[in-house]
């Protein structure tokens, strides 16, 4: 695995962190609040090295 | 708890399901390994990081079987899985490591050629995962893969590739697509390490022809057929007329674009004494206007939509009722090369590469494909190896 690769897990990581924070704080819009987890499927499925 | 919490809770329960359920397949897709019995003609099996330190360890490292024959002759290499959606080269392949019997000459064979994109999938297009081919013992299961390799093994994609040693710019996602990497280097991204690796295979065995096995949509003009630069251009050219006037079917020639740069009939040629071909058989799953990608349309290839397309004379090869199933399919990509090895061997008698025991196009069409593959369970272990 080369450095570029380690960056974009690392970025991967931030995303899914930041997700995360957002689905936690958001208190009134179920909407936003299944979108966030949405976007984090595949975040984390390249973190855990599943797709 | 809260209202809020409540929810919050359910939505997680909910994406849970759903990622557990989809990783767990993904994770199983990408470890499933494939038997192949290695017939009586293997002499030897390789790996191709042998050829290429870089692939060790990594997913793209693959088996290469050597077929030797008692007299020496010419060798050949027969490259299958270039793009695993197209899975007509890799049965094709295992066909030929479980049967063939080599008289004069080497054949090598490299049935996963792009290993690691044989063990990913195209969601968005929703691919099948698996697919199975009838034997005598059971079914035989396939991964069906993609046409690049897993961003797993290969990330990120740049903006533009830019092709080595050529410099010209292709799409992005050609950085990972095994038929635009040719003819590769031993320190670049990890798919032009492998076709590198295979550069080195036919620079140090001296393999006088190379095969590249492709499928091709029907709405795409380079289908059913073969495509060759200029040193090939004879033995395609007889080899099309042959199997035509002799099989029956019909597999027109191609020249092989000049300015078109990382293609396997280009490189492989340019950038080594080896002659190469790449074979395209139609099918029918990669086209875009059919209905959903399944398991059926994969192995029959019927489809409502391609044939009202066909009454309008819109595809570029004959299509019917009966659709192009994956025995025609995998019985020209037997065929193509044998005619290839025999019209090469007439031209060069002191490099012959004399093949047997692989069934022709008609029987493989009468007896299926599954009539030639081993069982796993009644072979001697030490003949199996996984794909």
């Amino acid at each position: 695995m080369n450095l570029i690769m380690l960056l974009y897990y690392a970025i991967s990581i931030y995303l899914i962190g930041m997700l995360i924070w957002n689905f936690s704080i958001e208190k009134k819009s179920i909407n936003d609040m299944f979108l966030y987890l949405i976007v984090i499927v595949p975040f984390v499925l390249r973190v855990l090295r599943i797709n | 708890m809260s209202r809020e919490w409540k929810i919050k809770s359910i939505l997680i329960l909910v994406f849970l399901v759903v990622m557990i359920n989809a990783g767990v397949q993904l994770y199983n897709h990408r470890h499933y390994m494939e038997p192949i019995v290695a017939g009586p003609g293997v002499t030897k099996v390789a790996k191709l990081s042998d050829y290429c330190e870089g692939l060790k360890g990594t997913a793209a490292d693959t088996n290469v079987f050597f077929l030797e024959g008692k007299e020496e002759g010419g060798k050949a290499l027969l490259i299958c899985s270039t793009h695993s959606n197209e899975p007509a080269a890799a049965l094709t392949a295992f066909i030929f490591v479980e049967n063939a019997i080599i008289d004069k000459g080497t054949l090598i064979v490299i049935p996963r050629f792009n290993n690691s994109g044989s063990r990913t999938t195209r969601a968005g297009d929703g691919y099948p995962l698996y697919f199975e081919i009838p034997t005598q013992w059971g079914n035989k299961k396939f991964r069906m893969g993609n046409r690049g390799a897993s961003p797993l093994d290969q990330w990120p994609d740049p903006d533009v590739y830019v092709h080595y040693p050529e410099k010209q710019l292709l799409s992005y996602l050609d950085i990972r697509n095994t038929n635009r990497t040719w003819p590769g280097r031993a320190d670049g991204p990890l798919m032009e390490k492998v076709t590198y690796a295979a550069m080195q295979i036919m620079r140090e065995e001296k393999v006088d022809i190379a095969i590249d096995l492709h499928g091709a949509e029907t709405m795409f003009p380079v289908t059913n057929c073969i495509v060759a630069p200029d040193k090939s251009m004879k033995i395609a050219t007889m080899a099309s007329l042959t199997v035509k006037a002799k099989e029956g079917f019909e597999n027109h020639v191609e020249p092989s674009p000049r300015n078109f740069h990382g293609l396997s009939h280009r490189e492989i040629g340019d950038y080594s004494d080896t002659m190469p071909f790449l074979m395209e058989a139609p099918e029918p799953f990669l086209d875009q206007p059919t209905g959903p990608k399944t398991v059926d349309l994969l192995l029959e290839g019927k489809d409502p939509f391609l044939l009202s397309l066909s009454k309008k004379k819109m595809l570029f090869v004959p299509y019917d009722e009966s659709g192009w199933p994956m025995e025609k399919r995998v019985g020209q990509h037997c065929s193509v090369p044998l005619e290839v090895f025999r019209q090469f061997s007439k031209r060069n008698p002191d490099r012959a590469i004399e093949v047997k025991n692989v069934p022709h196009y008609a029987e493989v069409v009468e007896n299926g494909i599954g009539y030639y593959y081993h069982d796993p369970a009644k072979a001697d272990k030490s003949q199996i190896y996984y794909e």
